[in-house]
């Protein structure tokens, strides 16, 4: 089920996944017409994005195998969307949540995930992500049995959510039309799992990796792998055929024009998805048909205040 | 002199230091200082006008340049200048 949808659920976690695809008619303009652009409305999730996908799957196999017992508490890294879907999903299960995140993530975003009763750990600002993965493992380290680390970036289960259900999707709703695919790496679970399920059933589907062109980069999420800490579920071997390196200004711009041209107000890792696909739909030429996935809305990265010194936006 | 915080992906141009000290009366003239010891650094901070990259953050003694003068922001003995990208996280 999802929030289009007018069916009844039992619960939120039911809400999660089946979100629509939708065409994006000035993006295939852009790529000299005569193509297809299909973006998966991943903001329609309960939690407001992509990951709520992930999360869900990784709790759930974890309540399943016992990995995730009564009393143990559920830590991970992330300053963002996956942070919110754990806070979202231990509400509605009664798991307590300890997330680790870099300190000058906004106050909007710690706010979204306090508001569920989620216990927050700061991490350093200058080390971003991977100083959040650090310090998450290092809690770990010292008190193994408290908690469970779910990993998003090591776990099965993250990929595994997009095999069952973000890939199936799309083939559901594109089905043997699709000639393209192209997402952007952060944990790299999107296009792990959608890629697997795509190529297993459609082999002749190309998929692209798109990455920011730098390590010092402003695409939110996105991850440039190679100077990165390399998730260990990115194994792109027979699954990804190429990457595609996507600069911040390029993927900024068309996130803004998104909002302005179709009316999808979605993040900069959108843009970038939606850059990608351009660039992939123009190389190909008339006759391309590409998915890609707008992960969260663009509200979640409004600009802070000037009395909100420290922050991501 | 004032010390210059200089954020992961930037440190292989500063041989790895996190911090570096860099002279200058404004931030401006600081990034210029910083281009004559590391050269290079500046093109990753700012755009090809000089101005300062949309998804980069500076703060002088912790205020967001752009809520103060931007590159003429005055900068003194001692203060501390931090170079941030506005990302944080894993999506996807």
């Amino acid at each position: 089920m999802s929030l289009h949808s007018s069916a009844r659920v039992e619960s939120v976690l039911d809400l999660v996944g089946n979100t629509p695809l939708i065409r994006l008619r000035s993006v295939e303009a852009r790529a000299g017409g005569d193509v297809e652009i299909w973006a998966k409305c991943e903001f329609e999730n309960p939690g407001g994005s992509v990951k709520d996908r992930a999360a869900r799957q990784m709790v759930l196999d974890a309540r399943a195998d016992g990995r995730l017992a009564d009393g143990t508490t559920l830590i991970d890294s992330t300053s963002g969307n996956t942070g919110v879907a754990y806070a979202m999903i231990g509400a509605a299960l009664g798991i307590p949540i300890t997330l680790v995140m870099p300190a000058n993530v906004s106050m909007a975003r710690k706010s979204i995930t306090q508001a569920y009763g989620t216990e927050l750990v700061y991490s350093s600002e200058l080390e971003g992500s991977d100083g959040a993965i650090r310090l998450a493992r290092a809690r770990v380290a010292e008190d193994p049995d408290r908690y469970f680390f779910p990993d998003q970036y090591s776990n099965p289960s993250n990929p595994r959510a997009h095999y069952l259900g973000t890939g199936a999707e799309i083939l559901a709703a594109i089905g043997d039309r699709i000639t393209h695919f192209a997402t952007g790496v952060g944990t790299t679970g999107t296009i792990m799992g959608t890629g697997r399920r795509l190529k297993e059933e459609r082999p002749h589907v190309e998929v692209v990796a798109v990455e920011p062109d730098d390590s010092f980069h402003g695409l939110e999420g996105l991850k440039h792998l190679d100077s990165s800490i390399v998730p260990k579920i990115w194994q792109p071997e027979g699954i990804v055929d190429r990457r595609l390196p996507m600069p911040t200004d390029e993927a900024w711009d068309a996130a803004d024009l998104l909002c302005r041209e179709e009316g999808v107000f979605v993040g900069h890792s959108a843009g970038a998805n939606v850059a990608g696909a351009c660039r992939v739909a123009k190389d190909a030429g008339p006759g391309a048909v590409v998915a890609t996935i707008l992960p969260d809305r663009g509200d979640r990265y409004f600009k802070p205040m000037a009395w909100e010194k420290h922050y991501v936006w | 002199m004032a010390n210059v915080r200089i954020p992961t992906p930037l440190r292989k141009l500063t041989d790895g230091k996190e911090e570096v000290a860099a002279a200058g009366t404004t931030v401006g003239e600081l990034i210029t200082n910083l281009e004559e010891n590391y050269p290079g650094i500046r093109a990753r901070i700012c755009d090809d006008d000089g101005s300062v990259r949309r998804f980069v953050n500076i703060f002088a003694n912790d205020e967001d340049i752009r809520f103060l003068n931007n590159l003429d922001t005055p900068v003194k003995e001692g203060d501390e200048v931090s170079i941030v990208p506005a990302i944080a996280g894993g999506n996807g």
